[in-house]
């Protein structure tokens, strides 16, 4: 019970006139890895995103429902965005290093929040961050490199150290293996199986089998609607759903 | 005249040429059903063989006939009499001239009277000449081509190598307008730099022109105060004021406003780009202009001038603006969404990530942008000539009545001066200063922007 990290209350999440999230609740635990997975177009991102209100940058989408957060209301008034950010982080789908140096590149999140008394701090908290994400031993002989200068599966654990260096309690990753090669595929799932000692992880992933090995729930989204939550292997093994049967016996995709 | 008329007679031609040929391919096409091309490109390929050699003849002789038609006057008896002089002898011709055309025109000298006679004769022997050797030229081209009008021949692929070789001439004559134009102002400032030397022009301090006699001259063309001047109002002053307000303008629209407030900016500061440049000199020179001065006065200047590098600058910044703010903007939009994304991700408010994010990304496009801005302030002419005065100051003080290289241009071709005095001349060498340092500009502005768009792909 105390496990709840997050908890959707009937979200519904619009573009304009276009409803794209039909009224989802979902529980969202600590020391787990959630999956969303479901065709493309079903409406994952836009989920995944209403959870650290990334769909506030969107100028045209709305949100309605509850998510709270450690029981606390992220769309409430006193609830700070830019803060929520900082305790929910996110890595997307095409790996985003800003044009500067790996330690700039992680620095910069600490940086805002005032995380570093003096460079001293600040190089432990870069180097706790890049370890954390698999990438130390590769570059602490070039942290002064531009980030866009790594490889793209390098540049994606750069975003995942980035996320890891403000110390989130919740990590969203929306398809972060998709513009990725099996190999640095790989690095990454056992990178996410190590970080959710430490943090909440919510994988948005349109591969099954990728879900099949991460994550130990798995919520299957359907034009909007979420038709299954459960245990991943109970997904996998024994839905409830015929929806769900037919998507992951790959009926359609 | 006749040369004229037998112009509209090739086209004519032509055209009937495009309607036979046509028609010819058409009963062609008919009977075989299947031919390489289509009966209007035959139509085309027989009409460009009358018109193109016709026109072709036409240029020709209307070049070479001056020439024939001045030979057969010099035969007449009555041209022994033309004074040995060049100049006298062109004036009674060009009168002659103008008496054949119009019996009416009243002769200044018998002698053009008397050779207007054998000029209305030459004229209408060579014409008619000409006209035959047109018609004779159109003929045999379209004599050559109708001989083509086959069902196996390739019309289309001909006509299609005629249009882009008429596409390519266009195109050179654009460039060989330019090149034209810059070889005969590096001609002009060679001459200019055989009285003055290159050195004293460029690093010389005193511009005084109008003294400027006898032996050594190069004193009085000493350019920098125009330099300075130049740079102060178009490259300090005017982007004091356009820099900030242009870039926080490009901010504003790309990241805060929403469609609708984007929807109308816009445009509105397009407007601003699209004011003559001619109602912000008189904007400066009579708004502006006295309210610096009033200023400079209160700020306890004495006696200052109603021309200044200060108002000049201030419009001139105006002006800018759009430049400035267009190009931010284009180079802020181009920063990818993922950037300002992965920032907000990390929890960093709209303008830390503006500022620590998207402004250095897009800072390569936002210089460049700021380089065609000046590369274009420096080469404004109308704000300073009405506004900023025409003594040649070096001075750092705003207030100060400074001229500019484009002013000084103004003043040297403008007013009843000979050509080819080192005054006139000047102008030239300036403009070809300007010129180089403009290229120069936008050069590396367009290099910058260049490596800026591929780094984003
Ligand atoms: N910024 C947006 N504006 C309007 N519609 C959007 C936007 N983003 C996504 N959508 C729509 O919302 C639906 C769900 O999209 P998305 O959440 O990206 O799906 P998924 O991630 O599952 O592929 C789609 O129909 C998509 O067209
Ligand atoms: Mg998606």
């Amino acid at each position: 019970m105390t496990d709840i990290k997050l908890q959707a209350r009937n979200v519904d999440v619009y573009y304009g006139q276009k409803k794209a999230i039909d009224n989802v609740s979902i529980d969202i635990d600590n020391g787990l890895v959630t999956a969303f997975i479901g065709p493309s177009g079903c409406g994952k991102s836009t989920f995944l995103r209403s959870l650290n209100r990334m769909n506030d940058t969107i100028a045209d989408a709305r949100v309605t429902g509850e998510i709270l957060l450690d029981g606390e209301d992220i769309y409430a008034a006193s609830m700070d965005p830019v803060a929520l950010r900082a305790r929910v982080g996110m890595v997307f789908q095409k790996p985003n290093p800003f044009p500067k140096s790996i330690y700039e590149n992680i620095a910069y999140g600490p940086r805002i929040h005032g995380l570093a008394q003096g460079k001293a701090d600040m190089d432990v908290i870069v180097e706790k961050s890049l370890t954390q994400a698999g990438l130390w031993n590769e570059v602490k002989d070039r942290l002064n490199d531009p980030g866009t200068a790594l490889s793209g599966g390098q540049q994606q654990r750069l975003c995942i150290a980035r996320a890891v260096a403000v110390s989130p309690e919740v990590i969203l990753m929306d398809e972060p293996c998709s513009a990725l090669d099996p190999i640095a595929t790989a690095r990454i799932e056992e990178l996410i199986d190590d970080l959710r000692q430490t943090y909440a992880i919510v994988i948005v992933t349109h591969s099954m089998q990728q879900a099949a090995r991460v994550s130990q729930r798995t919520a299957f989204f359907h034009l909007g609607v979420m038709v299954e939550y459960g245990e991943t292997s109970e997904i996998f093994t024994n839905p409830r759903e015929a929806r769900t049967k037919d998507y992951i016996t790959g009926r359609y995709g | 005249m006749i040369l004229s008329a037998v112009l509209l007679a090739v086209l004519a031609l032509g055209l009937a040429g495009w309607t036979f040929a046509r028609n010819k391919a058409r009963l062609l096409y008919a009977g075989r059903g299947s031919m390489h091309s289509m009966p209007v490109y035959h139509g085309w390929h027989f009409a460009l063989w009358i018109v193109l050699p016709g026109l072709l003849a036409w240029g020709v002789w209307s070049v070479a006939m001056p020439t024939l038609v001045n030979g057969s006057i010099l035969a007449d008896p009555a041209a022994a009499a033309l004074p040995a002089d060049d100049m006298q002898r062109a004036a009674i011709l060009s009168e002659a001239r103008a008496i054949a055309a119009d019996p009416s025109v009243f002769a200044f000298d018998p002698l053009s009277a008397r050779l207007a006679d054998p000029i209305r004769v030459a004229e209408g022997k060579w014409g008619t000449i000409g006209a035959l050797l047109v018609l004779i030229c159109a003929l045999a081209g379209g004599a050559h081509a109708w001989t083509r009008v086959r069902a196996g021949f390739p019309a289309r692929t001909r006509v299609e190598r005629v249009v882009m070789a008429v596409l390519l001439v266009v195109s050179l004559m654009a460039i060989l307008t330019t090149v034209g134009i810059i070889g005969s102002l590096v001609f002009e400032a060679g001459l200019f730099f055989k009285d003055v030397s290159p050195l004293a022009f460029l690093t010389g301090t005193h511009w005084s022109p109008a003294n400027a006699h006898g032996g050594d001259i190069s004193a009085n063309f000493g350019a920098v105060p125009l330099f300075w001047g130049t740079i102060y109002i178009g490259a300090i002053i005017a982007m004091f004021v356009a820099i900030p307000l242009g870039l926080m303008s490009a901010i504003y629209l790309t990241q805060y406003a929403t469609r609708r407030v984007r929807g109308w900016f816009k445009p509105l500061l397009e407007i601003l780009a699209g004011v003559p440049t001619v109602v912000y000199g008189y904007f400066a020179a009579l708004t502006v202009a006295p309210k610096v001065r009033d200023f400079a006065a209160w700020i306890g200047m004495n006696n200052p001038s109603t021309e200044s590098a200060l108002a000049a600058g201030l419009v001139m910044g105006v002006m800018i603006i759009p430049f400035v703010s267009s190009m931010a903007d284009d180079s802020l939009a181009a920063v990818p969404r993922s950037m300002s994304d992965g920032s907000l991700a990390l929890g960093a408010t709209r303008s830390e990530t503006i500022k620590k994010v998207l402004l250095p990304a897009a800072l390569p496009g936002i210089v460049a942008g700021v380089m065609l801005a000046i590369s274009r302030a420096i080469g404004e002419t109308m704000i300073v000539v009405m506004a900023a005065g025409a003594s040649a100051n070096l001075s750092a003080n705003p207030f100060a009545s400074m001229t500019t290289v484009t002013y000084q241009i103004v003043q040297m071709l403008t007013g009843d001066q000979e050509f080819n005095n080192p005054k006139t001349l000047s102008a030239f060498a300036l403009g070809l200063v300007l010129f180089v340092v403009t290229l120069i500009l936008n050069i590396i502005a367009l290099r910058v922007v260049k490596r800026f768009r591929e780094a984003y792909e």
